[in-house]
């Protein structure tokens, strides 16, 4: 369910971006590890930014693998889901990549 | 009740101060842009088929030149920095603050009730109770004997940072106390929302499964301390203490695990003894 709440600050944080103008596309990076559903927010996007500048404007979400290094050897190793578990047997790694909800980019249409 | 997205753009987030009995409602500016009636007053029904591709399949033919702008914003970035304003605060004061979660029904409240009874003479506790609905669990938390501030989310399923803020401006904390947070009862959402607590504190109560913090990594990964809650039951249930805290350290391997029955007190002067190590750190802002 956080994902509508998730949906909403996107379209506030590109729609104040876009400073009136109307967004025909939005980049979002969402890391697999994240604790965010990417179809749950594409299936929210356009319930919310109904009645803004980016309604209609179409969702890329680029999901991004899970990655951690390993604290005890140093390896880096995929993370395809929590918990982290190194080949080296040890538990305890710092996650590299993989937990990333960002806004990338907006395309807006240019003023005639 | 929305059928898009369970939202009710009826029901507001509330914070209900409990000893002077004043209800307010809070600015809720994420919400702005939320629109789901339509200007002739019907509702949005959404019945657009989101399986993959459609984002390419809805982006439509370029008869505009487009210009792309960069953004690069966490989006999230806005309530960590609430919450890192709230941490510094609350530091500022002196004041230690817990991030209290579980699932519903684990002993949250009933652990708090105990906590507030027995350390009334040692420590100053205040709680600011998160719930959807309801100041049931406020009003439990003043007869036993601390101030509350109820925060009602409406529909949300966790507390934000915002919230928060609003809920500590209730408080009127002193110097060295605690205050917990006490978040919606729920193992997913409230585990990405930082609320600018210094501790997180997650309970799992033996009546659910053992696999619990597999299931719920994000939970339990983040946490400081787990307590394991209602070991009066042990006899009664097939919950097994050691695979459970195993499950915690799979996840959070340096995780401290207390066994506690907030019923009869077992265990208690644990969780007291990792309170009382617990202090507010002295005006810095730590990521947590």
């Amino acid at each position: 369910m956080h994902e509508l709440g998730i949906s909403r600050n996107i379209v506030a944080i590109v729609s104040d971006a876009a400073k009136g103008r109307r967004v025909c596309r939005v980049t979002l990076e969402i890391g697999r590890l994240s604790g965010v559903l990417t179809d749950a927010v594409a299936f929210c996007f356009d319930a919310v930014s109904q009645g803004t500048v980016v309604a209609g404007a179409a969702l890329e979400i680029r999901e991004i693998e899970g990655r951690a290094r390993c604290a005890a050897c140093g390896a880096e190793f995929p993370v395809p889901q929590l918990p982290a578990a190194c080949t080296c047997g040890s538990r305890r790694s710092t996650l590299v990549a993989g937990e990333e909800l960002n806004i990338k980019s907006m395309e807006l249409e240019e003023v005639a | 009740m929305c059928e898009v997205c369970g939202c009710d753009s009826e029901t507001e987030t509330t914070a209900l101060n409990l000893q002077t009995g004043k209800a307010r409602v809070l600015e809720r500016d994420l919400h702005a842009p939320h629109e789901h009636v339509r200007p002739d007053g019907t509702r949005y029904v959404h019945s657009h088929a989101h399986g993959p591709g459609d984002a390419a399949s809805k982006a439509s033919p370029p008869q505009h030149s487009h210009e792309l702008v960069e953004i690069e914003t966490r989006v999230l970035a806005k309530n960590d920095a609430l919450a890192a304003r709230n941490r510094a605060w609350l530091a500022e004061r002196g004041v230690l603050a817990l991030n209290l979660m579980s699932a519903p029904g684990a002993g949250k409240t009933t652990l708090l009730e105990r906590t507030i009874r027995d350390l009334k003479d040692e420590r100053p506790l205040f709680v600011l109770e998160g719930d959807q609905a309801t100041a049931n669990d406020g009003e439990r938390i003043r007869a036993a004997g601390a101030p509350a501030v109820q925060v009602n989310t409406g529909t949300g399923c966790h507390l934000d940072a915002d919230m928060v803020a609003a809920g500590l401006d209730e408080l009127d904390l002193p110097a060295g106390a605690i205050v917990v947070i006490e978040n919606v009862g729920n193992l997913v959402c409230p585990a990405l929302f930082d609320v600018g607590e210094h501790r997180r504190v997650v309970i799992l109560s033996v009546t659910e499964g053992d696999d619990k913090p597999l299931k719920y990594p994000h939970m339990f990964r983040t946490a400081d301390v787990v307590v394991l809650n209602k070991i009066d039951l042990l006899p009664y249930v097939d919950f097994d203490v050691a695979r459970a805290t195993a499950n915690a350290r799979a996840v959070n391997p340096d995780v401290t695990v207390i066994h506690t029955s907030a019923r009869t007190g077992e265990g208690l002067d644990s969780w007291y003894e990792w309170l009382g190590e617990s202090t507010a750190p002295a005006g810095a802002t730590p990521a947590s």
